[in-house]
This record gives structure tokens, C-alpha cells and sequence, in this order.
């Protein structure tokens, strides 16, 4: 098992790679000058050439990109251009309100979608499972930026019920948890229902009716560990999307997270600090994919990890 | 004459066939079309047919695991047909099956020990304590390694699955098992172990096999009475020495000029049928072998043959041959 999560963080080397080189690429061919953006249009070209001497803009891309490589090995991030903070010190302090966004909502996906894919799975063709498909085929289709503002509507300013924006307490990640787990709700309901109608048909499962055990026993003892797989890997992939998601989110909701972070690097032609939140990114996905893969093996004794 | 175990009265299954905007049923497919048989204590009842024919519904509608259209079933004396599921709960202990793919049929997230012994700790026949011990002496019963308790089903060969499904429908003490193509998924060599197992497990346990298979050979090795099944329908019923020397219906006939005879100097006479199995949506008027008989009158097209006794213990649904009353 060690082994196995040894190569396969050695296997994820080319992927960070490969994603620091593309966000670097694009970031220099897309239009727009970070000195301009911070000195602003009517600057001194005297000025902007010293400025962009100072942060190392002159020099030929590749010199660029092994520097940002090899300072980023060595656990810096370099400075951001507007704020001259670190850049690390930045993610460190955004991540931890990003992080608990993902994960409530993370908490809301997995508590709504699974329990509703298995009451529409068990109850297959009754009215609860046509209306909370048609429900999750909406929930999946709806944009989060739109999701997030009607959401804002409604239970915000119309009802009162939460804030709609910022991050003091507890009660502020409320309504943002809701609107981006909810998405991601309704497609794990949908695997939900369709890996457990899957199980349901196999003989096992008539097997395990025939033994007359109860039907809560055949449903949460023998379908739903075998069921559960292919929702995990679902879970996987989603973490990529909670991710962009929040972006979103936070965006919408004004919550000072990693999210919010980047879109404001982005608009502001922040090099080191777009750099440094993609990779960071980067090495959470690959992270998040590993202890999927490592839950494979408690959920299904066939894979064995080598 | 042995306790009966199983009557089945009459036994009818439709699936529904829905369609239109209202999902409204708009044709039935006829499984099963009113069968009946009854099973004594430990006795094998074969039942046999083509595929589709009804044999599979039958054998299910019989454990209740699919609800029957009409018809009555009588388990041990108690009638099941309608009882309400919580009640039958208690009876399923007593009548179990054994599928014909060992591959699907074994939860792969169980080990043999859990598999096996689930359902007798469920309903109170061993302690959790003892199921152990319970488990062990009944692999030991198939076949298999007593220190094989704590793998999973895909560490295992076909054969020795078949066992462990074996095992599993013994744990509970049944008085009835269905074997619902239990061999047919094996190489022959395994096939004539497993029956050659299931034959000493009913010597030794008194339990009652439904025999369910479409082939002849098998069936004829292990039942004591086969049913054969065409359509949904049964179409004959006798001892198996008698079926097999005297054949009386056109089908089973056919049926056993089918079954290949390892000798290459033997010559027989095959029955080729013309045609295909009609669909048992819209099955034909009369007998339900018309279409196929060689020997068809016209009466067969309009009135539909009853399964009736011809000789003693002998029964067949055929215009060609009259009650021996």
C-alpha cells in the first residue's frame, strides 16, 4: 500500500509539471501587461521598463519558468505583484474558508444525493423518483452563478433567512454550502440510483431476499457497498468541480477564499499568485484522487492496490 | 405416499408491457398460463423447456421472489400466495435457491463466513457465536476447504462457487431448494460433481429439489418426476424412466430425439421442429404447439388440450391421446 501511494506520487510529478508549464504559457500569451495593470496606462515607460526589470519580466520565458520552477520545489511561491506578499502566505490564509465551503458543501452533496438516489432507486418509477430526477436534471443543467443569485433572492433578501454576503460566522457559509452542494446533489443522486438499480437486479441481491432478510438489510448491507463504487469515483472527479465551483461561489457570495483569490490574480495579471493557486489546486486534485483510489480498496476487496 | 411439499394450483404470471404517454399496459407477456405441479418431501421435480418457456417465472413464483398474476401456491401445508412479505419472511428459511450463475449470485463485498452464515444467525437457527463452526461443517458438506472461510467469491473456481451457493441454501435447513439452472453454467465434468453432490445431499437431508434446467440429460439424471414446459404452458408430466421410454406429447418427443447419445454407431430418428417458439405475447389459440406440431389436426387449433392423466402417474396436454378413465 505504501508502495503504491509512493509511485503514484512519483507518477503525479509530470502532471504538476505539465500544469505549472500550460498556466505559464497562457498567462503570457493571453493580451494584458501586469506592470500597466498595477502602474496603470499613462505610466512613465521609464518606470514600467525598471519595474518590469525589478520582477524579472525581461528576462527570456524559459529563464521565467525554471525560476518559478525551482523556487516552487523549494516551497516558495515568490511574491505577489500587487500586494508584495508571499504568494504561500496568501493560499495559507485563503484556503482554510475555501476549504470549509468544499467541504459542507461536500457534507450537503453526499447527505441529499445519496440518501435521495436510494429512496428513487428502491422506489423506482413512483412519483418521488420522476419528480427528484426531473428536480436533479435541473439542478445539474443550472448554472451556480445563476443558482447563487436566486438563492440570494429568495432566501436573503426576500425571506431573510441567511446573509447573502461575506464571511463573518458560521451562518454566512450556509446558503453558499447549500447552492454549490446542492448542484453536485443532484448528480450524485442520479449515479446513486442507477449504480444501486444496477445492484439491485443482480442475483445476489435475490439471493439475499430469499435468505428473508429484511428489505433494509438487503438494500444497506448487500447493495448499497456494492452500489457505492462507482459513486466514489463520482466523488473523485467531483472534487475538481467543488473546486471550480467555489470559484463562483465565492465570487458571488463575496467569500475571501481561494476562489475569489484567483479570479481577483486573474483579473489583476498577478503572475506569481495565478501560478501559485493553480499548482496548489493542482496538487489538492491529485491528492483528492489518490485517497479516492485508496477508498477503492475498503469498498471493494477484488481491487487490490499494487 | 410422502407429505407434499410445494402444490402449485393453476399458477399464472403476466408481465405487463407498458406504452403511450400514460404508461398504460397495453399487452401482457405470458410467462407461466396457468401450471400446475406439486413437489413431495424429498423428492426431485425437473422441469424442463426451451428457453423463454415459462420455467424460470414458474420456479420463482414458487419462492415468491416474483409475485404470481393468479393461481395458488401451498408451502408445507400453509398457503403463501397472498401472504404479506413480513410473514413469509419467516417461512424463506425453509425455501431456498441456487442460481445458475455462481458468478453473480455471490455478494462480492462478503467473505464465504458472511455469505454462508448470514441468514442462519439472522433467523435465530445458530448463534452468532456458533455460526462459525456452522459455517465450517457446512463447506465441509460441499466439498470445500474448511480454512477457505475468510475469502471473497472471485477467489474461487465456478465449481467450487456453485458449492458455496449450495452451502448458503443448505445453512438455513430447507425443506425445498429451486435449482434455478444450477448446473448449467459449469464444464460438464464439474456439472456431473455438483450433481452427484446434490443427489447425496438429498439422501442424507431429506430436501426437496425443483429441478430447473433445459437439459434433458441432466434432468433426467437427477429428477424423480419431470414437468416439461412449452409456452408457458406444462404440457406433460411423468415419472422420469417413464418420460424418457414412453414420451407421449410431440414436444417432449422432439425434445428427447434432441438429447445427443455418446455413441457414434447408434442411429436414431431425429424430430426436427420447423419454425420458431410463437410469442408468448400473443401465444396461438388451441394448443400452443400448433404451429410446430407434425402431427396437428384441426382440433388443435381451436380447442385447447388440458393436461390430463393417460396412464397412471402420466399426464399430457395433447388432443392425440384420451383420459384413461
Amino acid at each position: 500500500m505504501i508502495q503504491y501511494i509512493i509511485r503514484r506520487l512519483i507518477f503525479s510529478i509530470p502532471v504538476v509539471i505539465g500544469v505549472t508549464l500550460i498556466t505559464f504559457i497562457l498567462l503570457n500569451v493571453v493580451p494584458g501587461d501586469p506592470v500597466l495593470e498595477m502602474v496603470g496606462k499613462y505610466a512613465d515607460p521609464q518606470t514600467v521598463q525598471q519595474i518590469r526589470e525589478q520582477l524579472g519580466l525581461n528576462d527570456p520565458l524559459i529563464i521565467q519558468y525554471l525560476r518559478f520552477v525551482f523556487n516552487a520545489v523549494r516551497g516558495d511561491l515568490g511574491k505577489s505583484f500587487k500586494t508584495g506578499l508571499p504568494v504561500s502566505k496568501m493560499i495559507a490564509e485563503a484556503f482554510p474558508t475555501t476549504l470549509k465551503l468544499a467541504l459542507s458543501a461536500y457534507l450537503v452533496a453526499i447527505v441529499i444525493g445519496v440518501s435521495v438516489g436510494i429512496i428513487s432507486a428502491v422506489r423506482q418509477y413512483s412519483f418521488f423518483d420522476h419528480s427528484m430526477m426531473i428536480v436533479a436534471l435541473a439542478g445539474i443543467s443550472a448554472p451556480v452563478f445563476w443558482v447563487a443569485v436566486i438563492a440570494q433572492l429568495i432566501f436573503g433578501l426576500k425571506l431573510g433567512w441567511f446573509p447573502i454576503s461575506g464571511y463573518y460566522s458560521l451562518k454566512h457559509m450556509i446558503l453558499p454550502a447549500i447552492v454549490l452542494g446542492t448542484r453536485f446533489a443532484a448528480s450524485i443522486a442520479r449515479y446513486t440510483r442507477s449504480a444501486l438499480l444496477d445492484v439491485i437486479r443482480q442475483d445476489y441481491i435475490r439471493t439475499a431476499r430469499a435468505k428473508g432478510l429484511s428489505e433494509r438489510a438487503v438494500i444497506f448491507i448487500h447493495a448499497l457497498k456494492n452500489a457505492m463504487i462507482p459513486v466514489v469515483t463520482i466523488l473523485g472527479m467531483q472534487l475538481s468541480g467543488l473546486l471550480t465551483g467555489s470559484i463562483l461561489t465565492e465570487s458571488v457570495f463575496a467569500i475571501p477564499g481561494l476562489g475569489r483569490l484567483s479570479v481577483w490574480a486573474l483579473s489583476e495579471r498577478d503572475y506569481p499568485l495565478v501560478q501559485g493557486v493553480v499548482l496548489f489546486t493542482a496538487v489538492i486534485y491529485i491528492l483528492g484522487n489518490l485517497i479516492v483510489d485508496i477508498s477503492y480498496a475498503f469498498l471493494n476487496p477484488r481491487i487490490r492496490l499494487q | 405416499m410422502p407429505a407434499k411439499i410445494v402444490e402449485v394450483h393453476d399458477l399464472v404470471k403476466y408481465f405487463p408491457i407498458k406504452g403511450g404517454v400514460f404508461q398504460k399496459t397495453i399487452a401482457n407477456v405470458k410467462a407461466v398460463d396457468g401450471v400446475s405441479f406439486y413437489i413431495q418431501r424429498g423428492e426431485t421435480f425437473g422441469l424442463v423447456g426451451e428457453s423463454g418457456c415459462g420455467k424460470t417465472t414458474a420456479g420463482r413464483c414458487v419462492l415468491r421472489l416474483i409475485e404470481p398474476t393468479k393461481g395458488k401456491i401451498i408451502f408445507n401445508g400453509i398457503e403463501i400466495t397472498n401472504m404479506k412479505e413480513k410473514e413469509l419472511r419467516r417461512l424463506r428459511p425453509k425455501m431456498q435457491i441456487i442460481f445458475q450463475d455462481p458468478y453473480s449470485s455471490l455478494n462480492p463485498r462478503l467473505t464465504i463466513k458472511d455469505i454462508i452464515g448470514e441468514a442462519m444467525v439472522y433467523h435465530g437457527i445458530v448463534s452468532s457465536k456458533d455460526s462459525e463452526k456452522r459455517v465450517k461443517e457446512l463447506l465441509d458438506m460441499v466439498g470445500l476447504s474448511s480454512e477457505h472461510i475468510n475469502r471473497y467469491p472471485h477467489e474461487f473456481s465456478g465449481g467450487q462457487r456453485q458449492r458455496i451457493c449450495i452451502a448458503r441454501a443448505l445453512s438455513t435447513e430447507p425443506d425445498l431448494i429451486v435449482c434455478d439452472e444450477a448446473v448449467s453454467a459449469l464444464d460438464v465434468s464439474i456439472q456431473s460433481q455438483i450433481l452427484k453432490l446434490l443427489e447425496n445431499l438429498q439422501q442424507k437431508l431429506g430436501v426437496a429439489y425443483l429441478f430447473i434446467s433445459h437439459a434433458l440429460n441432466v434432468v433426467k439424471y437427477i429428477s424423480h418426476r419431470i414437468g416439461v414446459m412449452y409456452l408457458g404452458k406444462m404440457v406433460e408430466a411423468a415419472e422420469s424412466e417413464e418420460l424418457y421410454s414412453h414420451p407421449l406429447h410431440p414436444y417432449t418427443k422432439a425434445l428427447i430425439s434432441a438429447v445427443p447419445v455418446p455413441d457414434p454407431k447408434v442411429k436414431r430418428q431425429k424430430i426436427i421442429l420447423r419454425g420458431d417458439v410463437p410469442s408468448p405475447i400473443n401465444p396461438p389459440a388451441g394448443c400452443r404447439f400448433v404451429s410446430r406440431c407434425p402431427y396437428a389436426m384441426s382440433i388443435c387449433k381451436e380447442t385447447e388440450p388440458q393436461l390430463q392423466e393417460v396412464a397412471s402417474m402420466h399426464s399430457v396436454a395433447c388432443h392425440l391421446y384420451k383420459e384413461t378413465s
